[in-house]
């Protein structure tokens, strides 16, 4: 018996392939034979969103015009601030430059063009120097942080040594900044034991649970990301410290840190779980698997690149926050290994206090030292860039490969308890990944 | 995951047409039955887990909020609402108020916004309408990037560079627009030529300016992840219609996206407002009403607590828990104004602020 049958494409629930139905009809050949050659459909190559095209490009008119205003407001400007008036400045040139460049390159426009145009060219020029204008401030805080810096980073001893020994006058080849980098490293290493288990645990419990209390849970942890960081130090400082007397130590500023970071990672890690397509847990759910299975093997593997960044960025908050620390650690400038007696300083403390002294090479020390967090900050950012790049349930083609190794693994297991039990194994029909059928 | 691995696998069956009884109008109708799930232990066990790491994250928050509450209602009981309207900070002769520090905070946090919120919009239309498509990918890494500096460096940036450059600006400023009540400076006389520049540094405007770059990237994000989700549609359909590209935005980008500007400028001054580092690196404290931001000196509840939590007494923290706690309310009100906003709008049911 040999039947055609025409099916239409299938929709199932949300999910972002089934919603990019494929074009056309698909036409199924079912034979007497229970094997049968399953050609998984093509998969849609492009992300579910539609690609926006590029419109509008410059012509040479446009650059032209563009020149033509740039070098005559130049000119104007020159001659106002030299022979015209008695402007002087620097800013000041800039911002009359930039003001008689808008006027000429409009009334260039408008020779050709009608007001609407002249409108649009106007505003793209005021689009584009906002980005200029943010650009240029946000690249001089980081050269000028690190330029600030340049004697005090490339000393070798500046990584290698702590400041014990070393006096306010002392050159820049003695004394360094371990102390506040290992002091860091504790710090965020305790606030991650405190936070990931902790926020991931409640991030489950917003989404897996429904009712009162998980939208409770959910309004106070969005209230306390509004919460000043400074008030998190001061209640760890208020009882920590004050009412049950222990000493300031990396301690109680790691809990400090971890009160800060706890909201914030929660809330993410929400918004990621949130993601997770729901017809994966249904399907989880019509396989039988209890709900912690589907949450452990469905849902946290799903979300992982998510979750991941979702914690590195509140990792690289909590590396940056001086407020809480400067209240609940002290200071010192030895390095202290233990996180729960004495004094132990961090990064920023370091840099925040190095810099209020007068001795410009201990300025020089704190820039350095701000230097060396930024780049640390910056590191852990990019690292959460790549691993939280696509998202959730999207698989890289390495994930993907992994993924049919497991289960091409799962056949062999399967087929070896049914030979086992002397029943016969099915002949299965050969799956082909689509990414391998030929096209 | 796609469902059209379909084998179908015909045997020889024999079909039997069975024709439905037709249903009887007189019979009860269905009951709908109650579904149920009977969880397993496994269940148990993982509902009890989560819930319990909910109730101790709730049980952390809410003890954070209780009891700076607490610890405040005694500063506050002394003083009554006079809290609100004092300037001074005497907690030990029992003479101190938010007034002064809670207007600094919140004109910091202003001028910050007034000068972060353009710039950030323009920033944000810039890359998602404006800048050549190869370009875009690396300016929102950038832009998130920068979001992530930690607040001391800009607090360096500003302190040993900024406050060097931006003195001339403030003296201009206060020449020419000393006639606006909130730019004039009492005490710089604009036609000396000696005249010091000392009264324009360490003001609230240029803390105020430092944390504009530090809240810019940071409402730059949210407004940017708004922008790029207008629908392609409205867009094509605005330029089908024979729109320019400002046209569009103007009718398409900023309509769709008002509610992600209005929640990433929320956002932004919601950082602000709680800006210790940076604040206290540059201004210089200062405990009566002060309106002239151009003016040396100025305070913020931050920066104020930052400054004096090592020298109070219990009373002294107690007070200073009250000013902490003010602060709190207004930023919690600026949050939850802001999430509000973003959730209403057309944008927001996936934006993530």
């Amino acid at each position: 018996m040999t039947a055609t049958m025409r099916t239409s494409p299938t929709r199932t629930g949300d999910n972002a392939d089934a919603t990019n139905a494929h074009p056309g009809e698909r036409r199924i050949q079912a034979k007497d034979t229970a094997t049968t050659d399953t050609v998984l459909p093509p998969r849609p190559t492009a992300p579910s969103d539609q690609q926006r095209r590029a419109t509008g490009r410059l012509s040479r008119n446009d650059l032209l015009m563009m020149g033509g205003a740039a070098l005559s407001a130049l000119c104007t400007t020159l001659l106002l601030f030299g022979r015209l008036t008695s402007m002087s400045g620097a800013l000041g040139f800039v911002v009359v430059g930039f003001l008689v460049y808008l006027v000429t390159y409009a009334v260039l426009v408008s020779l050709t063009e009608d007001r609407p145009a002249v409108i649009d060219r106007v505003m793209a020029v005021m689009l584009t120097s906002a980005a200029l204008l943010a650009g240029v401030a946000l690249f001089s805080v980081v050269v000028f942080t690190l330029w600030r810096g340049r004697k005090a980073i490339v000393k070798s001893n500046f990584f290698t040594q702590d400041m014990s020994r070393t006096g306010p006058l002392d050159p820049l080849s003695s004394g360094g900044i371990t102390h506040a980098i290992v002091g860091t490293l504790i710090m965020i290493t305790i606030a991650l034991i405190i936070t990931v288990p902790l926020s991931l645990a409640c991030a489950v419990f917003l989404n897996e649970t429904r009712g009162r209390a998980a939208s409770l849970v959910r309004t106070v942890v969005t209230a306390m990301t509004a919460l000043p960081s400074i008030l998190a130090g001061l209640f760890i400082f208020a009882t920590w410290i004050l009412i049950l007397g222990f000493e300031r130590s990396g301690l109680a500023a790691s809990i400090a840190v971890s009160i800060m970071m706890l909201p914030i990672i929660i809330r993410s890690a929400d918004v990621v779980l949130r993601l997770v397509p729901g017809n994966l847990r249904e399907a989880s759910a019509a396989l039988g698997a209890p709900q912690w299975r589907t949450v452990w093997h469905i849902v946290l593997p799903t979300a992982r690149s998510g979750l991941t960044t979702a914690v590195i960025l509140g990792v690289a908050r909590g590396i940056g926050e001086t407020a809480p620390v400067l209240l609940t650690a002290g200071f010192t400038s030895t390095m202290n290994l233990d996180p729960v007696t004495g004094p132990m300083v961090s990064l920023p403390l370091t840099a925040f206090e190095l810099v209020r002294s007068p001795q410009p090479n201990l300025v020089a020390r704190g820039f350095a030292t701000a230097a060396v967090l930024m780049i640390l900050v910056l590191l852990l950012f990019t690292v959460a860039r790549v691993v939280g790049g696509r998202p959730a349930g999207r698989l890289s083609k390495r994930q993907s490969r992994a993924a049919m190794h497991r289960s091409s693994a799962d056949l062999g297991r399967i087929d070896a308890r049914h030979e086992a039990a002397g029943q016969p194994v099915a002949r299965r029909p050969e799956t082909r990944h689509p990414d391998e059928v030929p096209t | 995951m796609t469902v059209d691995v379909v084998a179908v696998d015909v045997v020889a069956v024999d079909v039997m047409t069975v024709i439905p009884e037709p249903i009887d109008a007189a019979a009860p109708a269905p009951q709908p039955r109650t579904l149920s799930a009977r969880r397993g232990r496994g269940d148990r066990i993982f509902y009890r887990g989560a819930s319990f790491s909910g109730l101790i994250v709730l049980a952390i928050m809410v003890m954070v909020g209780l009891f700076l509450a607490i610890e405040a209602t005694q500063a506050l009981r002394s003083t009554g609402l006079s809290f609100l309207t004092t300037a001074e900070w005497q907690p030990d002769r029992n003479k101190f108020g938010i007034a002064a520090v809670l207007l600094g905070t919140v004109l910091i946090a202003l001028v910050a916004g007034l000068i972060a919120v353009p710039i950030a919009m323009g920033t944000a239309l810039f890359i998602t309408e404006v800048a050549p498509t190869w370009i875009r990918s690396s300016l929102v890494a950038l832009v998130d990037l920068m979001a992530a500096v930690p607040s001391v460096v800009y607090g360096l940036w500003g302190l040993f560079f900024l406050q060097g450059q931006i003195v001339g600006l403030s003296r201009w400023l206060n020449t020419w627009f000393s006639w606006i009540p909130f730019l004039d400076v009492a005490r710089a006389d604009p036609n000396s030529p000696l005249s010091s520049a000392s009264v324009y540094t360490a003001s609230a405007f240029i803390a105020g300016v430092v944390v504009a770059m530090m809240v810019m990237p940071i409402s730059c994000v949210v407004m940017r992840e708004v922008f790029s989700q207008v629908p392609s549609g409205e867009r094509e359909g605005a330029f089908a219609l024979g729109s320019t590209r400002w046209g569009m935005i103007r009718v398409v980008s900023l309509p769709f996206g008002r509610g992600g500007i209005i929640g990433g400028t929320m956002l932004g001054l919601g950082r602000a407002l709680g800006e210790t580092i940076a604040v206290l690196l540059i201004i210089s404290p200062r405990f009566d009403i002060n309106f002239h931001v151009l003016e040396a000196g100025g305070n913020s509840v931050s920066s104020l607590i930052a400054l004096r939590y090592s020298e109070s007494s219990g009373f002294g923290l107690s007070a200073l828990m009250a000013a902490g706690l003010a602060l709190f309310a207004v930023t919690l009100v600026v949050n939850f104004t802001a999430s509000w906003f973003v959730a209403r709008s057309r944008s927001g049911a996936s934006s993530e602020a």
